[in-house]
């Protein structure tokens, strides 16, 4: 067909070519972790061929899956204004609180279950409770929150069991009805998959739905990108806030009860220190730290990426002492490159 | 004043808002008729965004009353305010930079299609409404997708305002919003206010400029320094008694006063002023700060 003599269509603006694919592309919160991530698949690969078998891509999945889990929770909480290092600790106190309740104290685990998922949703409406309520920074208000849980998780449990963990959970009635769910494998050509990666993809298909798709979602970005604007044009700023750290809080039972159910046992340090991978992960994903703008299929990548490195660097036989190392350098690479696409979005179209 | 026997639409009687030590607002009363503006004019910092924040349920009034169509109201927060009809425009337009324009133009009052837990936003709907209202302002944009910072001052101003015009049911609020237009586009938003009026809605319409408030204000409020200095209806003032109540001719009395105790060139300056003050024809006892209302 030719086109010098067809007439523009008319909902075609002559202006918009200049906007171009390539500036819509640039502008997606995930782009460079996604670059990030196959470029590092490819070196990976290329210094081990284990790397992409399917037993090792089971092996780095295992700890992306449960990092990523709490990974999307976290960048929504980010996208929303917000931070949550309360969020590791309060997987160990999930698994804590439903290994206490069951082995200690002989409540039905399904039930046991309920009261801890009961617990992280009311720890995480503290947290958003306090932070809209005071102002103050989530962060001051959730380093509070950490290190009281640091400190319960660890003081509760000796003084019930005397120990700093709690194990015996195959032992408990019913655990056999709760494994399938939790802690199942699935063979792929015989390889065993943990069922994890199964809920850390509905986690992320969830939480990308409900950013992008519903009202929810539209006041996340909202309340984070300016939230007194927010909540003057109508949007329920606190609601949304309080319900973004109660969804941390979901995620962290989530997990606690993901490893419990697989180990059979719980320490009380666990999840200390998690917290900053969560952010890592979700800043590597294309978070703002300052807040709306993000996407939770990034933070899913960058968790991924996480899981890459950390089984990478032994397939490549590089001493795992070099990890923090690089995942260190790749969050000063997502940050610069956060930055320039901030200025990018933000500089006047004129 | 008010002939009307009806409830107006809008009514405050001594309204009071105070910041830790600062008294923002002092005994202020007015109406907002249905089908009337009402024009809210002073010096910055006299208090005016902080009345409407408390139409607009931004904040919540200290003392006196605040009645919505005859009933005592008081909003604890914004949606509140748009539930009840009343839609604002902001001072600082109250949009997220980083959001596309269209997510801006319909935030906190999205469309749905679907229900219950999948309902979800009707994107395209709101795409093609958004784009329709921006343009029927004159305001065509390129990409209806980009962030709402990359907008120019005068754009944003016209997405705060279509948006407040489109979901506005009873009462339209526009707080300054011909401050950072153009001639043409500060003419298109007057028109704005004239068509809200027709269509039945009282407006509230603040702005530095007489010029701009005497054509289409029914009703003129002057404040100064959290105080009234008059509610008056059109049939009550002119133009020239409007423009020099703005023009602050008590402030060029006080400025002549302090010029004269400096003698010479200074005395000189402060006849003239005198003189200006007396030509803007300031009605009595309304210079000196008294509300002419009890
Ligand atoms: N949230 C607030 N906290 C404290 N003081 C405020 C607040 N909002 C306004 N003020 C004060 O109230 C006064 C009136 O402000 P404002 O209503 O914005 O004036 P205007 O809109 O007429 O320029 C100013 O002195 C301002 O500093
Ligand atoms: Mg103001």
């Amino acid at each position: 067909m030719t086109t010098t003599l067809s007439p523009p269509t008319p909902e075609a603006d002559e202006r918009v070519a200049r906007v171009g694919l390539l500036r819509r592309l640039v502008l997606r919160p995930e782009i460079g972790s996604l670059i990030g991530a196959v470029i590092l698949f490819v070196l990976f690969a290329v210094s081990s061929t284990q790397f992409y078998s399917l037993a090792g891509i089971s092996n780095w999945l295992d700890p992306a899956s449960l990092f990523g889990i709490m990974a999307v929770a976290v960048a929504m909480l980010m996208i929303g204004g917000h931070f949550d290092l309360s969020a590791g600790v309060l997987t160990g106190t999930a698994g804590l609180a439903t290994a206490v309740m069951t082995t200690q104290w002989g409540l039905n685990i399904w039930a046991a279950l309920l009261v801890s998922l009961v617990l992280c949703l009311g720890i995480g409406f503290v947290n958003g409770y306090l932070v809209t309520r005071t102002g103050l920074p989530s962060f001051i208000i959730t380093l509070a929150t950490f290190l009281m849980l640091q400190g319960l998780n660890l003081a509760v449990t000796k003084l019930i069991t005397g120990t700093v963990s709690v194990g015996g959970m195959a032992q408990v009635p019913f655990y056999d009805t709760v494994r399938p769910l939790f802690a199942s494998r699935i063979n792929v050509f015989g390889v065993d998959f943990k069922i994890q990666i199964l809920w850390w993809v509905l986690v992320v298909a969830i939480g990308a739905w409900v950013l992008a798709k519903t009202r929810f979602g539209n006041w996340t970005f909202a309340v984070g990108g300016d939230p007194v604007a927010s909540r003057n044009i109508g949007v329920p700023a606190a609601r949304t806030t309080i319900t973004l750290f109660m969804a941390v809080g979901a995620c962290a039972w989530l997990v606690g009860t993901l490893k419990l159910m697989e180990q059979t046992s719980v320490q009380t340090n666990q999840g200390f220190g998690e917290e900053l991978i969560y952010i890592v992960a979700a800043v590597i994903g294309g978070c703002l730290l300052t807040g709306g703008y993000g996407s939770v299929i990034g933070a899913a990548i960058g968790a991924l990426i996480f899981g890459m490195t950390s089984q990478g660097i032994v397939y490549a036989g590089l001493d795992s002492d070099w990890f923090k190392f690089f995942l260190g350098a790749m969050l000063l690479l997502a940050v610069l490159a956060n930055q320039y696409v901030r200025r990018y979005a933000e500089r006047s179209g004129k | 004043m008010t002939t009307a026997t009806a409830a107006p639409l809008l009514e405050i009687r001594g309204v009071s808002k105070v910041f830790g030590s600062v008294i923002a607002l002092q005994d202020i009363s007015t109406t907002v008729g249905a089908a009337a503006v009402t024009c809210v004019l002073g010096d910055n910092g006299a208090g005016k965004s902080t009345l409407i924040k408390i139409f607009a349920g931004v904040h919540r009034h200290d003392g006196g009353d605040f009645l919505l169509e005859g009933e005592q109201v008081s909003f604890s927060s914004p949606r509140e305010a748009l539930d009840a009809g009343i839609a604002t425009v902001y001072q600082d337009l109250a949009v997220v930079k980083l959001m596309p324009v269209w997510r801006n133009f319909f935030l906190g009052s999205e469309m749905r299609k679907g229900r219950g837990p999948i309902a979800r936003l009707d994107t395209d709907a709101m795409r093609k409404i958004a784009k329709a209202e921006l343009l029927a302002m004159g305001i065509d944009l390129r990409d209806i997708d980009q962030p709402i910072g990359t907008l120019s001052g005068g754009e944003r101003q016209c997405v705060a305002i279509a948006r407040a015009v489109y979901f506005g049911a009873k009462v339209l609020i526009l707080d300054e919003p011909t401050a950072a237009l153009g001639v043409k586009q500060a003419g298109v938003v007057l028109k704005y206010v004239i068509q809200a009026r027709e269509r039945g809605l009282g407006v509230i319409f603040i702005t530095h400029n007489p010029h701009h408030a005497y054509p289409v204000g029914d009703r003129f409020m002057l404040l100064k320094r959290g105080r009234s200095l008059g509610d008056f209806a059109k049939s009550e003032i002119t133009r020239e008694e409007l423009t020099g109540l703005m023009a602050g001719g008590a402030e060029l009395e006080a400025l002549s006063h302090e010029l004269q105790q400096g003698g010479g060139a200074a005395a000189e300056a402060a006849q003239q002023i005198e003189a200006e003050a007396h030509d803007l024809a300031i009605p009595s006892g309304v210079a000196a700060g008294t509300p002419p209302k009890a």
